[in-house]
């Protein structure tokens, strides 16, 4: 069992750590950013106190041309702990803030290639959305 | 992307079947369910029994049931069963040139992106009520 809570500053260190073992790229600054007041960041703890998963997201409202609905920026769960609902935790809880906001919608983006991830939105219910990303390389 | 019969019965059969993992059905059941020739059918139950999706099928009434994983399996893995794989598919005419080869970029962006969904949705988040 884990509870979710929202992240604090002490815990930047853990969680920049788990999502610098996973991703391979460190970024504390990015995570620190997330910790202001209008974004939602949230971990999981075990009842040792360990950190095991975090998510994060914030409503933004004509992004893109799109009506208000909460973004979900990142998500990440230790290894050892998947397959148990974590994740599954943490999205519920975040769109539960989306919905105090008063949005109706949840929106991601995904790596094509990562089914991993793919297939955790999908089994929490999401589709495709109405936008194509696009890219152009500039080197 | 285009999917052809037999694939499009294989992803019906496995999803019907995997709805219910206790329950048997015949081909000929799953035939008239989905409004098809059982014999088109047995073929289609003959490769998903060779890839361990199904089992059973003895004699003409002989039932058939779900025996994978159905969080495990992808609609990407039943596909991949009929059709066949992106490298191998046969060049078409014109694909050397400029223009073919272009257009050929533009396909090849799209059945990336079917491919990655196909591959996102598991037999399990596809039988899940809608919500």
């Amino acid at each position: 069992m884990v509870a979710i809570r929202p992240a604090q500053a002490t815990d930047l260190q853990a969680i920049s750590a788990l999502d610098a073992r996973l991703t391979g790229s460190n970024k504390p600054i990015y995570w620190q950013e997330m910790l202001a007041p209008e974004r939602h960041f949230l971990v999981a703890e075990t009842d040792k106190g360990a950190l095991v998963g975090f998510i994060a997201g914030e409503v933004r409202a004509w992004e893109f041309g799109q009506p208000a609905a909460g973004w979900v920026f990142a998500i990440q769960i230790d290894p050892k702990l998947r397959q148990r609902g974590v994740g599954s935790q943490l999205f519920e809880a975040l769109v539960a803030r989306f919905k105090q906001e008063g949005v109706t919608r949840v929106r991601t983006l995904v790596d094509r290639k990562d089914h991993l991830i793919l297939s955790f939105f999908r089994a929490q219910g999401m589709v495709a959305g109405p936008s194509l990303q696009l890219d152009k390389d500039l080197s | 992307m285009k999917l052809q019969t037999a694939t499009r019965l294989g992803l019906y059969a496995t999803l019907e079947l995997a709805r219910q993992p206790d329950r048997t059905l015949s081909a000929a059941d799953l035939a008239e369910r989905f409004g098809v020739s059982s014999h088109h059918l047995a073929k289609v139950l003959r490769t998903l029994s060779a890839a361990g999706l199904v089992q059973g099928g003895r004699g003409a009434t002989g039932g058939y049931r779900f025996t994978g994983n159905r969080r495990r399996t992808t609609l990407m893995d039943i596909v991949a069963l009929f059709e066949p794989a992106p490298g191998q598919r046969p060049k078409e005419p014109g694909e050397e040139t400029d223009i073919g080869g272009a257009l050929q970029r533009v396909l090849t962006e799209i059945d990336e992106i079917a491919e990655a969904t196909l591959q996102s949705i598991s037999l399990e988040t596809m039988l899940k009520p809608a919500r």
